[in-house]
């Protein structure tokens, strides 16, 4: 019995560890070929000021779409998170200054504000794009790895990691904090129609309070956090397509452990981040 | 005076001792295969005895264990990344799903390579329109893959691999999952790419109707070793019980004795 539990956590481990160690090759290759996409549009941007003719840049159309899919059609799904988001935060932060610590609902405000930029914003909105945009990613990736599509772009001379891959980790770096972003805002608002509904506060005071609270560091480190939590979302369900094996019944293992994976990620990360920036 | 060799005598592909195994099981056995510049040869087996993988091996999908695999005198198992691109951009490859990306046109498939290359649009736009009217499709250009046929499909993934001009294609599975009359019409396409265009052609195939037509040489594997190479009549007259039965589609002989035991 003994022997053949250890066996079994033995062999467990040895498939986490490769599979961690793979992960790790394949960031690898993604971050060299981030820089020399970077490289190559830099230059294409340089060519075209001094009017120079000049290749065009390959994965500025890719990384454009995805843009679009990851950020500009998560808007609404973000914004309806964010505005419940932050009405819940004031009813349970009013309810606990208001009737814990008696009278002081004067704080609503800024206490609202600041857990929201600093991290409910940054956290639920990148969980809410993992479980849109990690499981679509991980889907569409697995069926061409299925289908033989990433077997191909190798046979036509492109590497899959630079056309795939690098679109996807840029759109996701730079839509995510964007989406945050607009998350504050309309969570901060939330709070807002609850202080004014529930406990009769102005806007005035609202703002004069949140203002007192929150400094533009607090939103920034909200934002530094969010771009973390993008690429780790990125960079996780695209080696989960990857790496897909078996069929359809592959392709749904893989989008379901990209979202679970990712979303694991963006809190430990969170915990990480949070920790770090708060001992400087 | 030393006579001229004839063109298209060389091996332009030579495998060498192969060997690759996943897991415990060894798929590749020491596989040592010549390939003939401007020949077609094709390769039958089983399902799963990794005819596929043979194929993968020599365009650099998959590296093998151990053994060399030389594409005009170049080791390419040495090779990675970015020095696999230039050896790469001489095969085309015909995918057995044909592989066509479906986020895109018919047109846009075809012209992916050379797009990729900065090939001027115009340029782009007149080889894809040949290569369609070459593979008997004109007009389907504007179409998205979704929307093809099977048949449609592989003849579409034939134009995409013959766009970048390759000497060598490669072909998995050509006739699979389709229609006899389609079948043949593609192993037709086949036999009219090799004469007019004088590629280098490899077939994975277990369609025999269809090696019979297409081989210059047929060579079969079998338990991960070249059982035997040879031309579509020594095949055909073949006294090898494991050959024999293959080409005959028979349930009974040694093949099935051997993988029940």
């Amino acid at each position: 019995m003994a022997p053949d539990f250890f066996s079994r956590m033995g062999r467990v481990l040895i498939e986490f560890v490769e599979d961690l160690g793979r992960f790790f090759v394949m960031q690898g290759a993604v971050v060299r070929w981030l820089l020399a996409t970077l490289v190559d549009w830099t230059r294409w941007a340089a060519c075209s000021l001094l009017r120079r003719p000049c290749r065009s840049p390959f994965e500025a159309r890719e990384t454009v779409e995805q843009m679009v899919t990851i950020g500009v059609n998560s808007v609404p799904v973000v914004l309806v998170t964010a505005l419940f988001t932050g009405m819940v935060l004031a009813l349970q932060t009013g309810y606990t200054l208001d009737s814990k610590l008696q009278g002081i609902s004067q704080f609503l405000g800024g206490m609202v504000t600041l857990s929201m930029v600093r991290e409910l914003g940054p956290v639920l909105t990148s969980l809410i794009v993992a479980g849109r945009v990690g499981s679509a990613m991980a889907a569409e990736l697995g069926t061409m790895r299925v289908t033989e599509q990433i077997d191909a772009l190798e046979t036509l001379a492109t590497n899959p990691i630079k056309y795939l891959v690098v679109p996807r980790v840029f759109a996701c770096l730079f839509m995510v904090p964007l989406l945050v972003l607009f998350s504050d805002a309309v969570g901060v608002f939330g709070g807002y129609v609850i202080a004014q509904v529930r406990y009769g506060q102005s806007a005035g005071m609202y703002i004069e309070n949140a203002r007192n609270m929150v400094a533009l560091g607090d939103l920034f480190s909200g934002l530094f956090k969010t771009a973390f939590f993008g690429v780790i979302i990125a960079m996780v369900s695209c080696y989960k397509g990857f790496n897909t094996t078996g069929g359809a019944e592959g392709v749904g293992r893989a989008t379901t452990s990209a979202v679970v994976v990712s979303s694991m990620g963006i809190l430990m990360a969170d915990y990480i981040l949070t920790a770090t920036m708060s001992a400087f | 005076m030393p006579r001229r060799r004839p063109r298209g005598k060389g091996s332009l592909i030579r495998l060498e001792g192969v060997t690759k195994r996943f897991g415990a099981q060894t798929v590749l056995d020491d596989v040592t295969l010549h390939i003939r510049s401007g020949e077609t040869l094709v390769i039958i087996g089983r399902s799963g005895c990794g005819k596929s993988v043979l194929l993968k091996c020599m365009i650099g999908l998959i590296r093998p264990d151990s053994g060399r695999i030389l594409v005009g005198g170049r080791d390419i198992t040495r090779l990675d990344g970015e020095a696999l691109a230039p050896v790469r951009a001489k095969f085309g490859m015909v995918f057995q799903g044909a592989a066509l990306f479906d986020s895109l046109t018919v047109n846009e498939n075809v012209g992916f390579a050379l797009k990729r290359q900065d090939v001027p649009e115009a340029r782009i736009a007149k080889v894809v329109e040949e290569r369609l009217k070459q593979v008997g499709l004109p007009g389907v250009g504007d179409r998205k893959p979704g929307e093809l046929s099977g048949g449609m499909k592989k003849r579409v993934g034939l134009a995409r691999a013959l766009a970048v001009d390759p000497a060598v294609v490669l072909y998995d599975e050509p006739t699979t999952g389709l229609d006899p009359v389609m079948a043949d019409a593609i192993s037709e396409l086949i036999v009219e790419t090799g004469e007019r265009l004088g590629v280098t052609q490899v077939v994975v195939t277990h369609d025999m109707t269809s090696a019979y037509k297409i081989g210059s040489r047929i060579a079969m594997l079998y338990q991960g070793k070249i059982r035997v190479v040879g031309t579509p009549d020594v095949i055909r007259k073949s006294r090898d019980a494991v050959v024999r039965q293959f080409i005959s589609g028979s349930a009974r002989g040694p093949i099935m004795a051997k993988s029940l035991a």
